[in-house]
């Protein structure tokens, strides 16, 4: 079985992205022609790697002794107890090496570089937890690293920085506009352009030119896959719901994919509505914005009537983003997936429900899909199944949430 | 023939070079911007861009972010930019006006309204930074049919196989982004330009100007000698953002501060004498 197995029939959803880069009307590659010819070279290269067995056989090995995949499906008891409805499982992708789902994209596009002889890698990151995977892989291979990050989220996930730094990355403090993921991902943009010889543009979601959102998919996918397997394993069915917290979406489109072609599962993208999807405070793309075109792509955008791009907002850095990945917005569109809302304080309550339920601290991003799922749990069958994606681990949290809790640190 | 066309036959059969600067609409107000837009001809622009501010310039340096954020704190709308461009047109019907902005901004306005009302406003071309040939599909056909130019970039990493793509659809003139990277840093060296220009030549006939670091009157001078005309953008900015107040307005000395300026561009470009070499 292989992530990047994609093939699917004529009427399957799994099909794209088109010649175009497109899904449905989303995606594309809108960016200015310096970039153009590096976008048909790695589309080149990554159709090449694709191909390659030798490719697949390095990817495996790295996905298996480093990142230490396959991750386990916990089947929730004491959540599930204290909710009294569906049966919950959770996949454990913050057992991964950094702690989130993050590394197994990384590590694709890493050895995709490599392949390139690309010798410096750039990024963008939010939480930093995209940052620290490629900082991570940056020292494992011996490559040139610089990580764009907005200062305000340099200052709300200071240890995250300080291990990119320790792991020998330069973390370069952007500080236009809010400083979050947006601003980060234009200074990012400007340093490939800028250093396109040598430079490799490692893409941490579901986002950007094409062929970024099908490649990163792609390699998300092995979470759906190996999801598939595990509940097929231990319930003798597929679940009911799938549960996921959507920043740029690359942890909900990795647990969606293998299943877009299986009707009976519920998708669930769990976007960050902030303050409450009606503030005007939200990072809530699909519900709250409108099609449009940014970062290379056509998707749904935060923005005002005149097409200028609006600040997000959310507890969470690695939420915090106006845009989302176009295949979101497509699998929106045509009602395949559904996008809900939760606050930050319902992350936050989900958060706690989680460490003292499970023992397991999630992210503040994945606790935006917990919090979901425990609002719909309750109402389903004993007999009905969840599945949460568990995307992050929450130690680079802890200061955020002591802070909303009161406690000084 | 279209202004633009018009503009460059003319600077043919006079053996000279074209210069062309760029306000940003609205930086610092309204009021400003559209006096330096007045101004410009009179000071030696021979065609003028305008920048339609956009919230994340993505392809930009430092300097022209800046200068966007400045017109969208002035207010800058997509009307606000049409509307400024009719005041121009009040006083002059020949200096070419081109548009240089983002998609987004173009596609929430409506692509065909916005050939429509654009035409109407007395813009004559279109350079839209990240709209590639492979996207532009979204404005060609309101474009042609509106009569406005489609000017296309082409950058040093475009291979010589690919300028028939990028060529296709292209109207007015060609924009070579003279080095990788954001407006306002590196500057291409003579070496560079004297090898890039006769490969885009090889390609197109149309007019080629050149544009990302030039800021002085000198290399605006070595431009129209390798090429057809000289863009100057981030060095205007730049002088119009030191001529700011405390609070970021503008000042008396604004206006004349960039025209002047502007003049010794000009000066430095037209006394460039273009045997006509084809
Ligand atoms: C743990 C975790 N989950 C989710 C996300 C959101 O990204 P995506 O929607 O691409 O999975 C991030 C981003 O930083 C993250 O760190």
């Amino acid at each position: 079985m292989s992530a990047t197995d994609t093939q699917a029939g004529a009427n399957s959803l799994r099909s794209g992205p088109d010649g175009r880069g497109r899904f449905g009307i989303f995606g594309g590659r809108f960016v200015a022609e310096t970039l153009m010819p590096l976008l048909l070279e790695l589309d080149d290269a990554y159709r090449a790697a694709q191909a390659d067995p030798e490719f697949r056989r390095e990817l495996d090995y790295y996905l298996q002794d480093y990142v230490g995949r396959p991750s386990p499906l916990w089947f929730a008891r004491r959540m599930t107890e204290q909710l009294g409805g569906a049966k919950i499982y959770m996949k454990r992708e913050e057992l991964n090496h950094t702690g989130s789902h993050k590394l197994n994209n990384v590590m694709g596009q890493i050895l995709l570089a490599r392949r390139m002889g690309r010798t410096r890698i750039v990024a963008e990151t939010g939480a930093g937890q995209h940052g620290v995977a490629t900082a991570t892989v940056c020292a494992l291979f011996g490559m040139k690293c610089a990580i764009y990050m907005g200062a305000t989220d340099v200052e709300r996930q200071k240890p995250n920085v300080f291990r990119m730094r320790l792991l020998g990355a330069e973390v370069v403090p952007v500080t236009a506009g809010a400083g979050t993921l947006k601003d980060a991902m234009n200074e990012a943009m400007r340093d490939w352009v800028t250093n396109v010889h040598d430079t490799y543009f490692l893409v941490g979601t579901v986002a950007g030119p094409h062929p970024y959102p099908q490649m990163v998919r792609d390699f998300q996918s092995i979470i759906g896959v190996e999801t598939k397997e595990q509940i097929v394993a231990a319930e003798g069915r597929l679940p009911d719901a799938i549960v996921a917290a959507i920043g740029g979406g690359s942890n909900a489109m990795g647990i969606f994919h293998p299943f877009l072609d299986d009707p009976e599962v519920r998708l669930i993208g769990v976007e960050a509505a902030g303050c409450g999807l009606d503030s005007g405070r939200t990072a809530a793309s699909i519900e709250r914005g409108k099609p449009g075109v940014l970062h290379g792509n056509r998707t749904y955008l935060l923005q005002d009537a005149d097409g200028q791009i609006t600040e997000a907002h959310s507890i969470s850095a690695g939420l915090d983003y106006p845009g989302v990945g176009p295949e979101h917005s497509w699998l929106s569109d045509i009602g395949r997936a559904e996008y809900v809302g939760a606050t930050d304080q319902e992350a936050l309550d989900a958060f706690q429900l989680c460490t003292r339920t499970e023992g397991i601290i999630p992210a503040l991003e994945s606790a935006h899909a917990i919090a979901y799922a425990a609002k719909i749990a309750p109402g389903m069958g004993k007999d009905q199944i969840i599945v949460i994606n568990i995307s992050g681990r929450g130690d680079k949290d802890i200061f955020t949430v002591a802070e909303h809790l009161g406690v000084k640190l | 023939m279209s202004r633009i066309a018009r503009r460059f036959a003319t600077l043919r059969q006079q053996g000279r070079g074209a210069l062309i600067p760029y306000v940003e609409a609205c930086d610092p107000d309204y009021d400003t911007s559209l006096a330096i837009l007045r101004g410009m001809p009179g000071a030696g622009a021979d065609l003028i861009e305008v920048g339609v501010p956009f919230s994340d310039p993505s392809a930009d340096g430092p300097t022209i972010q800046k200068a966007a954020l400045r017109g969208l704190k002035g207010d800058s709308t997509m009307k606000r930019v049409l509307e400024m461009v009719t005041a121009f047109r009040d006083g002059d019907d020949e200096t070419p006006i081109i548009l240089m902005g983002y998609t987004n901004p173009i596609e929430a306005y409506g692509p065909e309204r916005f050939c429509v009302d654009a035409k109407a406003a007395g813009v004559d071309g279109l350079i839209v930074v990240d709209m590639p040939p492979e996207e532009a599909d979204l404005l060609a056909g309101p474009a042609a049919a509106a009569g406005l130019d489609i000017i296309r970039l082409v950058a040093p990493t475009t291979p010589d196989d690919r300028l028939p793509v990028v060529f296709n659809g292209a109207s007015g003139f060609v924009y070579y982004v003279s080095i990788t990277g954001v407006t306002g840093t590196r500057t291409a060296s003579t070496d560079e330009l004297a090898h890039a220009l006769p490969r885009l030549r090889r390609a197109t006939d149309l007019p080629i100007a050149i544009g990302f670091g030039i800021r002085t009157p000198e290399l605006a001078a070595n431009a129209v000698r390798a090429a057809d005309a000289a863009v100057v953008a981030s060095a205007l900015l730049n002088t119009l953002e030191g001529t700011l107040n405390a609070d970021g307005r503008a000042t008396a000395r604004t206006v004349p501060a960039v025209l002047e300026q502007l003049r010794g561009l000009a000066d430095a470009v037209h006394a460039v004498s273009k045997t006509v070499s084809k």
